[in-house]
């Protein structure tokens, strides 16, 4: 096996119910929103690193090419600058290009034509232009991923003014939030997590949307709030159960789209909890943990029992090692042990 | 279908380049191939063991152009490679147990555990570092030429990059700069035609990567990348320039991975490439061609051979077991070095 394609392999989910619909993996999912966006629209394209190789971007745009051409669905040099650019002069005129990166590390490269072109251009021509692109990647953990093909750097785009990101949890949210982030007018990033590539879940057939900034309560709980996305959700979604063996009710915010911030739900939660636990599988300083720290330091205030609790990645690069990756990523025993933390207050 | 095909001159060309060269040396040649395609099958053949939790790239198949261009370093030139990095730090002199520590991600390993596979360093043996993303390492080289020039050093520094490597602008730039500064720097290119996945056609207009190089003004070569001799002679053409204050130079040498990017075992059979084309290569393996040279000239004798793999099967096996033995690094580890003192 290459790489961590074992790892992913070896994950265990949660099996979803059969009777509630169709199954698919989350990568199947992201294949079949992204099909449905190119058989609607003619603008739509997919570019990408791998996108027409065997391996097909973790399954995600396996047939695509076949079913679609060369034209729309290709292969691109190693060249993420330029390529980030050349999908940003695309999209301004009239084309939806979605750019697809093996890892979020890639598109560090492209940094400039993205933070500092594709986010700024229609404010600074006044909105006669748009840049509906989609920038799509899938964060990398373990088997030696380390410090350069593990970053999650959602935290540093938070900042980018212009820019929307999503984080899907689910099969459900992928295909919906993909389309969404599609039709969206402006420069989307879609953060994927490898190691959900396998989950599988309930996916409605045909075109469906998860509209971008809003969250949703995945389970409801009256004593703390964990507020999160992506993978984290997985981990919350864990810590939850173990809580409630405990006789504490955990409500699991799943914030799907962290830019712009569903503000509402966090507040709305934390109103009832008065205690926050906000997951990342980021850095947790000046990322989404600080972010939503300060949202309930700021506007949830009054409704706070217990200081705000961050679970993410320390201060630190990632290490390639396999037991220092221990130490390294909290798991969901650390989430519910700063959970019960806060119950103490 | 067959898309890349060796175009160089086979045992010919080695028939031509071995005149003047001692036995002795060529043996040693040799044997440094041979002593890295064994370690690289051992990896290989341990990795489903999953003691080794680290991406490989093995160099199988892409031997010559990382001993040839060493032989013609001295232990103070540096080496900056890829991720591909197994050949390169073999060959300029890494600590073979240290780099299995690593890959075993132990306390003890070259990188301290922090890096694996990709991040294999020596900085005794002047195997100066690395970088997992593509075209990372060609700009840090190029400063480290910089920094040779800068502080008079009799430094040259190589940087071992892939043929999409050349597609990154850094590279480009590091070209650029490199020439208008005259560093003492060799960008070594080996050409393997494909990316991960990706064939060369799928990524770049149909012209040799040197012609690429050239418009850099700098001066080029196109060394056969199976041809550990046209590897080491090209190599040594461009220290010498680099020695003499003249500046850069590119190689281009064309090779071939015979295993899959990342992992163990070939991957061809998934439909990127042919597996007539990775046989035909095979035919030209580095390896064997110098083999057959120096057999066929009564240059090295089947009992120096048995003593070689000996020797060498010896060496593998005390160097995994040691990496076995070794110690996981604790907690501590994570938080040093994220500062320098
Ligand atoms: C900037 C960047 N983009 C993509 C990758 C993923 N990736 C890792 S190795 C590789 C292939 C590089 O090909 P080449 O430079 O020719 O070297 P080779 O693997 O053939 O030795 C790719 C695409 C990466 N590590 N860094």
């Amino acid at each position: 096996m290459p790489w961590d394609e074992g790892l992913v392999a070896s994950l265990v989910y949660d099996r979803p119910d059969p009777s509630e619909g169709r199954i698919l993996t989350y990568a199947q999912a992201i294949n079949e929103a992204l099909s449905l966006a190119l058989d609607r629209d003619p603008a739509v394209f997919v570019m990408g690193q791998g996108v027409d190789d065997p391996s097909a971007m973790f399954g995600t745009t396996r047939g695509l090419q076949q079913r679609f051409g060369t034209a729309r669905v290709f292969d691109t040099p190693l060249s993420e600058e330029s390529m980030m650019g050349v999908a940003a002069g695309a999209a301004m005129n009239g084309l939806r290009p979605v750019f697809m990166h093996n890892r979020p590390d890639f598109v560090l490269l492209a940094a400039n034509q993205l933070i500092t072109h594709a986010s700024k251009l229609h404010f600074m021509d006044n909105g006669q232009t748009t840049v509906p692109m989609v920038i799509w990647a899938a964060i990398g953990r373990g088997w030696g991923s380390g410090a350069q093909h593990s970053q999650a750097i959602q935290g540093i785009l938070l900042g980018v003014p212009g820019l929307k990101i999503v984080m899907p949890s689910t099969p459900h949210d992928a295909k919906g939030l993909m389309l969404s982030a599609i039709l969206d007018n402006n420069p989307v990033c879609v953060f994927e997590h490898r190691w959900l590539m396998r989950k599988d879940g309930v996916v409605p057939d045909g075109f469906y949307r998860v509209p971008i900034g809003k969250g949703i309560v995945r389970r409801q709980g009256r004593d703390v709030t964990i507020a999160g996305a992506s993978h984290a959700i997985e981990l919350g979604m864990r810590a939850a159960t173990m809580l409630a063996a405990d006789g504490i009710g955990a409500e699991v915010i799943d914030l799907r789209t962290i830019k712009p911030l569903d503000e509402e739900i966090v507040l709305e939660s934390l109103r009832k909890t008065g205690r926050i636990v906000v997951v990342d599988t980021a850095w947790m300083k000046g990322g989404v943990c600080a972010e939503i720290g300060c949202l309930a330091a700021e506007k949830g205030f009054r409704d706070l029992k217990a200081p705000v609790a961050r679970v993410g990645l320390p201060d630190i690069p990632a290490p390639a090692g396999f037991t220092l990756e221990q130490f390294y990523y909290p798991d969901a025993a650390r989430i519910a042990a700063s959970a019960r933390e806060l119950m103490e207050w | 279908m067959i898309r890349y095909c060796y175009k160089g001159e086979g045992l010919d060309g080695i028939a031509r380049l071995a005149q003047g060269h001692e036995a002795a040396f060529l043996v040693g040649l040799y044997r440094s191939m041979l002593r890295i395609r064994r370690i690289e099958e051992e990896i290989e053949r341990r990795y489903h063991e999953n003691q080794m939790k680290t991406p490989i790239h093995l160099v199988i198949g892409q031997e010559a152009t990382s001993v040839g261009c060493c032989a013609a370093l001295r232990t103070a030139d540096l080496v900056y490679s890829s991720h591909r990095t197994h050949g390169a730090y073999l060959a300029k002199g890494g600590d073979l147990k240290a780099m299995l520590c690593e890959m075993h991600c132990r306390a003890n390993g070259c990188a301290g555990s922090r890096g694996g596979s990709m991040h294999l360093i020596d900085k005794v043996a002047g195997m100066a570092g690395t970088s997992a993303v593509v075209g990372g390492a060609v700009p840090i080289a190029t400063g480290a030429a910089l920094a040779a020039q800068m502080k008079h050093e009799d430094r040259v520094v190589v940087v071992f990059t892939g043929d999409a490597t050349t597609e990154e602008g850094v590279t480009s730039e590091s070209l650029n700069f490199a020439a208008l500064k005259r560093l003492p720097i060799i960008f070594l290119c080996e050409n393997n035609f494909y990316s991960v996945q990706s064939p060369l056609a799928t990524r770049q207009p149909p012209r040799e990567i040197h012609r690429w190089a050239a418009a850099h003004d700098l001066p080029v070569a196109l060394a056969d990348g199976v041809n550990v001799l046209a590897v080491f002679q090209a190599t040594q053409a461009a220290v010498a320039r680099a020695r003499a204050g003249e500046g850069p130079t590119f190689i281009e040498a064309p090779v071939y991975r015979f295993r899959a990017h990342g992992g163990a075992g070939d991957d061809s059979r998934m439909g990127y490439r042919d597996e007539a084309e990775r046989a035909e290569w095979e035919r030209v393996c580095p390896i064997k061609l110098l083999e057959t040279y120096l057999t066929q000239r009564g240059l090295i004798q089947s009992s120096t051979m048995a003593r070689v793999e000996a020797e060498i099967r010896d060496e593998i096996a005390e160097a995994f077991a040691f990496a076995l033995a070794s110690p996981n690094p604790v907690e501590a580890d994570l938080y040093r070095h994220v500062y320098a003192d």
